[in-house]
């Protein structure tokens, strides 16, 4: 081949058809050759250090011994030791000393927003901003008490309302007339309400829930808080049952609240997050995760 | 002309002769060696190139017992003299890169690349490198013999020698531009007992490496190949800027000075065809041949031409500043006529007027104020409407500061959560959390605005302030 070179001299193979299609020998130039080796090298040096074949059912593990799951847990390791300091201080304090303390009160609010948002966000709503059926938290009408000993016990221990289905006990005209009085006092902050309906709203038992001037409080306690078993306060501008209104508070006056076996109750169970006796005692919030809650929620803007 | 006179003038004309053998236009192959000579142009260019020294001893500057200017990275201050800017006020930065940017824009439409030719570090820092190579390995003859030369001892320790300082120059460099973003001094001890920020350590590298490639090895490679702004400011010129141009006119046709030939006698033009334009060249190219992108505008060529204008009798400016219109016989246009100018001294006087009016304004307090979404608003049981805001508060003073928040608004609002003074921290935000209350019956609209107030006495008595206006939003109408 080469003796009968067709075009001597121009650094071709040789090879040589169709009379003058012919084999350059033009190599890319030494940078690109360079380049190219010490990208294999990288290559054989990486597969030494790093997982790389699928052989089996792992991959090979690589002399290095990284893994991505190793390199997050040490960056979660890192972040657990710089919020140590923090979580150190908060464990020896109450929610009100927290609170108190607006360095920690910060850090409790940014730490506590990723668990309100795993566990109350769906019901509550992000904000506290409350759902149908479920309370707003950001406003200052608390069915059990706005203070932090309150939010805690409510969010530890759960809570149950009870109210009972009246659809037997009352007249559609007496319902009617409770209804349209729990309207005015909604509408009048609760200075206009019928003078039949309170005749209802007394002689009818309600007040042994509602208490005696319908604003939720069963007693007063001298130190300003008050005991109650989680009846709405009908004296204030804010409805425990969405959407409120005459056939909202007929439907709740009718057939009541958690009733068993009565259709159409209306459903308000706050679960237990502490320790829960029914399940042995499993907890799924820690007293530190409730406590952050507990701060977190008060800030919403209706704490007391 | 006398005997004697003809005599010298004809033997310098014959070493000008015997050199030019040597003097070649660049061709991207091998080192250029440029002659170095000196010149007006010279002495101007060791001048302007002094203004680096700001960049080497600007850091060692002291100003109220702190580094006069310095760029905190890490706690996010930039301290100018007297001034600290903070990162919200780095809008300005935009317009002082503007400013500068124009005014590179304008200084080459007027007079060419002369950021290129007398400022730019590559040309610069070039300037110092062959400046050392001539020191010490002799004349440009001798620096290619020297290449050329096998391997001894003597080769050895001169390369050595400047191989070390340029890398020396380049650390000073490196060293310099960090110390610009620490504490000077102290950076010193840090460096070199090995406890400084590892950014540090990659920052010099890097910039050693760099400066000691750049300027010794690549040099007009980098104008050629890698720089943006030597094709960009190519574009600026017009027909009206002046940069160093060949006369051809009066150049050509050009030709070697014959023997016994006198100036009444000859045929050919002015220029000699000497090559010292091309000797001394940084950039290895022949300005004969017009305006050309490798062409910094350094004028050393008009030096090497003007001094050679002189040994042969005849007048300077062969190669000289003008502009393309004054050699097809036009007057220079005068400066304010020129629609360019008034364009890029709009733009220069607007970026100005925008820094000195930040600069001014520097507020020591600035609130930001977010409204909170999640929920827009909560009705409250005594029928009010309740809006919560998180106030920012950036404090830019040095000290501590017990702000007192306010609010105006819509009539009966109430302010709650800000009752005592919140205390800011220096120099960063300290955010508070605040409600607002507004009985329904006030309001109007589902929005309506609102503004923040929060004043602070500083220590000398001095009240400082700032006000934002948000909105308050309540059930819709």
């Amino acid at each position: 081949m080469a003796e009968n070179n067709p075009f001597p001299g121009e650094n071709n193979t040789g090879h040589v058809w169709d009379d003058n299609l012919r084999e350059l020998k033009n190599p890319p130039p030494r940078w690109w050759m360079l380049a190219f080796w010490a990208s294999v090298a990288f290559w054989v040096g990486y597969a030494i250090l790093y997982p790389m074949w699928p052989i089996g059912q792992e991959p090979t593990q690589g002399v290095l011994g990284w893994s991505q799951m190793k390199e997050y847990e040490e960056g979660v390791e890192q972040i657990t030791a710089k919020r140590a300091q923090f979580e150190e201080k908060l464990a020896g304090m109450t929610a009100d000393q927290i609170i108190a303390d607006p360095g920690l009160k910060e850090y409790t609010l940014a730490s506590a927003k990723v668990l309100f948002g795993d566990n109350c966000r769906a019901c509550h709503g992000s904000g506290g901003a409350g759902n149908p059926g479920y309370p707003v938290l950001a406003d200052d009408d608390w069915l059990y008490g706005g203070t932090t000993a309150k939010i805690q016990e409510s969010i530890a221990a759960g809570r149950k309302g009870v109210m009972t289905a009246h659809e037997k006990i009352l007249s559609p005209v007496e319902v009617d007339t409770l209804a349209q009085w729990a309207v005015q006092m909604n509408d009048t902050a609760g200075a206009g309400g019928s003078p039949e309906g309170w005749a209802l709203f007394k002689s009818k038992g309600c007040t042994a829930c509602h208490g005696e001037k319908a604003n939720g409080h069963v007693v007063d306690l001298p130190n300003g808080e008050f005991v109650s078993v989680g009846a709405a306060n009908l004296t204030d501008g804010i409805w425990r049952f969405e959407p409120g209104g005459f056939e909202s508070a007929k439907h709740t006056i009718l057939y009541g609240v958690n009733q068993t076996n009565v259709p159409g109750t209306r459903d308000a169970v706050m679960p237990v997050w502490g320790p829960d006796p029914t399940r042995g005692g499993v907890a799924k919030l820690g007293p530190e995760e409730i406590k952050k809650l507990v701060v977190y929620v008060h800030a919403f803007g209706g704490g007391q | 002309m006398s005997m004697s006179d003809t005599r010298q003038h004809q033997a310098a004309v014959d070493a000008l002769y015997d050199e030019a053998e040597h003097w070649h236009v660049n061709t991207g192959g091998e080192t250029i060696h440029a002659k170095r000579i000196r010149g007006r142009w010279r002495t101007i260019k060791w001048m302007t190139a002094g203004v680096w020294l700001i960049f080497f001893l600007g850091p060692y500057l002291r100003w109220d017992g702190r580094q006069a200017v310095l760029f905190d990275i890490p706690s996010r201050q930039y301290h100018l003299f007297g001034v600290t800017i903070l990162p919200q006020d780095f809008w300005m930065l935009s317009l002082l890169l503007l400013f500068f940017a124009i005014l590179l824009a304008v200084v080459t439409a007027l007079v060419g690349r002369v950021w290129c030719g007398f400022f730019c570090f590559q040309t610069v820092w070039t300037d110092i490198f062959t400046w050392i190579e001539e020191w010490l390995e002799g004349t440009p003859p001798q620096r290619r013999k020297l290449d050329q030369a096998p391997l001894s001892r003597a080769k050895v320790r001169i390369k050595l020698t400047k191989h070390l300082l340029w890398i020396l120059i380049g650390f000073f460099t490196g060293f310099s531009f960090v110390a610009w973003f620490s504490d000077a001094p102290a950076l010193w001890g840090a460096f070199f007992l090995g406890e400084a920020n590892s950014a540090v350590y990659i920052s010099v590298t890097l910039f050693t490496v760099g400066t000691y490639i750049l300027a010794g090895y690549l040099r007009e490679q980098t104008c050629f190949w890698l720089c943006p702004y030597a094709r960009i400011q190519g574009v600026m010129l017009d027909k009206t800027t002046i940069v160093p141009t060949y006369d051809e006119r009066r150049g050509e046709p050009r030709g070697r000075v014959r023997k016994g030939e006198t100036e009444a006698s000859r045929t050919n033009g002015d220029c000699v065809d000497c090559k010292q334009c091309v000797a001394v060249c940084p950039t290895g190219i022949d300005i004969r041949q017009g305006q050309q992108e490798g062409c910094i505008t350094c004028a050393l060529c008009i030096d090497a031409c003007d001094e050679v204008m002189e040994k042969v009798g005849r007048p300077r400016g062969l190669i000289r500043y003008a502009s393309l219109d004054e050699f097809a016989g036009q007057a220079p246009k005068a400066l304010l006529l020129r629609p360019r100018v008034w364009v890029y001294a709009t733009i220069l006087v607007v970026a100005l007027s925008g820094i000195f009016y930040g600069m001014s304004s520097l507020d020591a307090i600035d609130l930001k104020v977010l409204h909170e979404r999640a929920p827009l608003f909560v009705t409250l049981s005594d029928g009010s409407i309740q809006n919560k805001y998180t106030l920012k508060m950036l404090n830019k003073m040095p000290e501590e500061l017990a702000v007192r928040i306010s609010v105006s608004g819509p009539e009966g609002l109430k302010l709650v959560g800000a009752e005592a003074p919140v205390i800011i921290h220096a120099g960063g935000v300290t955010p508070a959390m605040v409600f607002v209350k507004v009985p329904k019956r006030n309001l109007n609209k589902a929005q309506e605005p609102i503004r923040f107030r929060v004043e602070a006495t500083r220590p000398d008595g001095l009240v400082v302030e700032s006000e934002r206006t948000s909105v308050f939003v309540g059930p819709d109408r």
